[in-house]
């Protein structure tokens, strides 16, 4: 691949780029997916992105909540939000949240109302979102302008051996070119914390990511309860892998080897003129994980998987690479880029990541990856703690 | 090396090796991913793809390397050979978190 590669994007008002231009009709709690859903029929061409979350929440698990609800709003792949609650209150906070950034926003609520009258109400609005927002162009992007996730899942030892090294390939490459990604799941770093902590750029990062370990750590001894039989998970085990710290290895080895220069809480953004690698505290729940991600700003995700993972995202394409060459054969219509070839000894690390950044380059400039033709739009909260 | 490895481990001194195959006991010619040495061993099981098997013998607690770094320990005696998994291998980490 030689030359640098072309990529193309949606700009924001507040700057922010996106890869995709959806309109989204997004629920501030449970009650009114039903709203958002209707909307969404009325108007397609919009997409809807029903929660179970919402209501009765407090503290900082209410905070992450809104941080989530507002960041998707914000995420540069959406377009436009449509904001529906049952109470006006929050739902008038969710909007003026993703307000700010310029982008057109309209919310209701549904408390005095009825649902028949807002989906009325909501659908006028989408509707003109959706025709105002199909006549934004694509421009010329660069690395430094689209935020990479990452997150592996379905996890075996070929994830470790091929599919985990040819994501480091691409998070390095990103980096390289002046991108920010992101990388998580705090519980699979057990075994190999350290070499984590070891890559962070300052001992104020390498304080807070020790921090943010340690804590994850107590939450998990203070319930009495030990994570066997959910890490490794019954699907690792099935694959060849037998403890926490040779699953985190292998997680560990998609992270490339660039420094890791800022710690952030589940679905915070990081400073956009900082670009480089964050570790985000989040679960290794996959959809959880890449819910938060794209709240905090990141437009593609990789997903490098060994048993065959299926998660998608309603906002950010998650692409999936797998170096398992039975789960590649099995679910091929879930694989996005087979590297199982790397293991066979037929190409090299620099060709896998070559293969890789061609597919990331056309996902970016607007072909569909499997988990978005196959309409896998999983859009799950993170829970602190019961609500009230 | 022309022909596809049997078996793939991350370093050389590495302690268990990965089946790059469904394997059948035997003689099997391997590679270290990092190095690319190759690498002769004796397998006593039928393993899977994916799944381990010991490079030596490993006392009852003796670490288990993989990546160069202690990834578990062995739950009871492993012989040279042996597959690895849940059944003799366990997290150092998780000290209750025997499978």
């Amino acid at each position: 691949m030689g030359s640098k590669p072309r990529l193309t994007g949606y700009r924001r008002p507040d700057g922010s780029m996106g890869i995709r231009n959806h309109v989204i009709i997004l629920p501030v709690d449970d009650l009114s997916n039903a709203a958002a859903e209707a909307v969404a029929k009325v108007v397609p061409g919009t997409l809807a992105l029903p929660h179970a979350f919402g209501r009765l929440q407090f503290g900082e698990d209410l905070e992450l909540t809104f941080r989530t609800l507002i960041g998707t709003g914000l995420n540069g792949n959406v377009a436009a939000v449509v904001v529906i609650g049952i109470e006006p209150k929050w739902t008038e906070r969710v909007a003026a949240g993703i307000a700010k950034s310029g982008k057109p926003v309209a919310s209701f609520s549904i408390e005095g109302k009825g649902d028949l009258q807002t989906i009325a109400d909501a659908a006028r609005v989408a509707q003109i979102f959706l025709q105002d927002s199909s006549e934004i162009q694509r421009e010329e992007a660069t690395a430094g302008d689209l935020i990479m996730s990452i997150k592996c899942g379905e996890s075996d030892t070929t994830s470790g051996l091929g599919s985990c090294p040819t994501t480091s390939q691409a998070v390095d490459r990103w980096v390289a070119a002046g991108g920010t990604v992101f990388f998580g799941e705090t519980s699979e770093l057990t075994g190999g914390e350290h070499l984590i902590a070891d890559r962070c750029i300052d001992d104020a990062c390498r304080r807070a990511f020790q921090d943010t370990y340690d804590n994850y750590i107590k939450v998990i001894e203070s319930t009495g309860a030990n994570l066997l039989g959910s890490q490794p998970t019954q699907g690792n085990i099935a694959g060849g892998l037998t403890t926490i710290e040779e699953k985190a290895l292998g997680n560990i080895a998609k992270t490339g080897s660039v420094p890791v220069i800022g710690v952030l809480k589940p679905a915070e953004a990081p400073d956009r003129k900082k670009q480089g690698l964050y570790f985000m505290d989040t679960s290794s729940a996959a959809a959880e994980c890449v819910t938060l991600m794209a709240a905090a700003g990141a437009v593609i995700h990789l997903f490098p998987t060994g048993q065959g993972n299926v998660i998608g995202n309603p906002i950010e394409p998650v692409l999936k690479l797998t170096a398992n060459k039975k789960t590649a054969a099995t679910m091929k219509e879930h694989i996005d880029l087979d590297v199982s070839g790397l293991l066979r000894q037929e190409y090299n690390l620099t060709k896998a990541g070559d293969m890789m950044m061609e597919v990331i380059e056309r996902t970016v400039n607007g072909r569909l990856c499997a988990a978005e033709a196959l309409g896998h739009r999983e859009y799950t909260f993170t829970k602190l703690y019961i609500s009230a | 090396m022309a022909k596809v490895p049997d078996f793939l481990l991350h370093h050389d001194g590495d302690s268990v090796a990965v089946a790059n195959d469904d394997l059948q006991p035997g003689t099997l010619q391997g590679l270290s991913v990092k190095e690319q040495t190759p690498h002769t061993a004796v397998l006593n099981h039928a393993i899977p793809l994916g799944h381990k098997f010991a490079l030596k013998d490993h006392a009852e607690g003796e670490a288990i390397i993989k990546y160069g770094i202690k990834v578990g320990i062995a739950s009871q005696p492993i012989k040279k050979g042996d597959y690895v998994h849940t059944h003799n291998m366990r997290s150092y980490r998780w000290e209750a978190s025997r499978a």
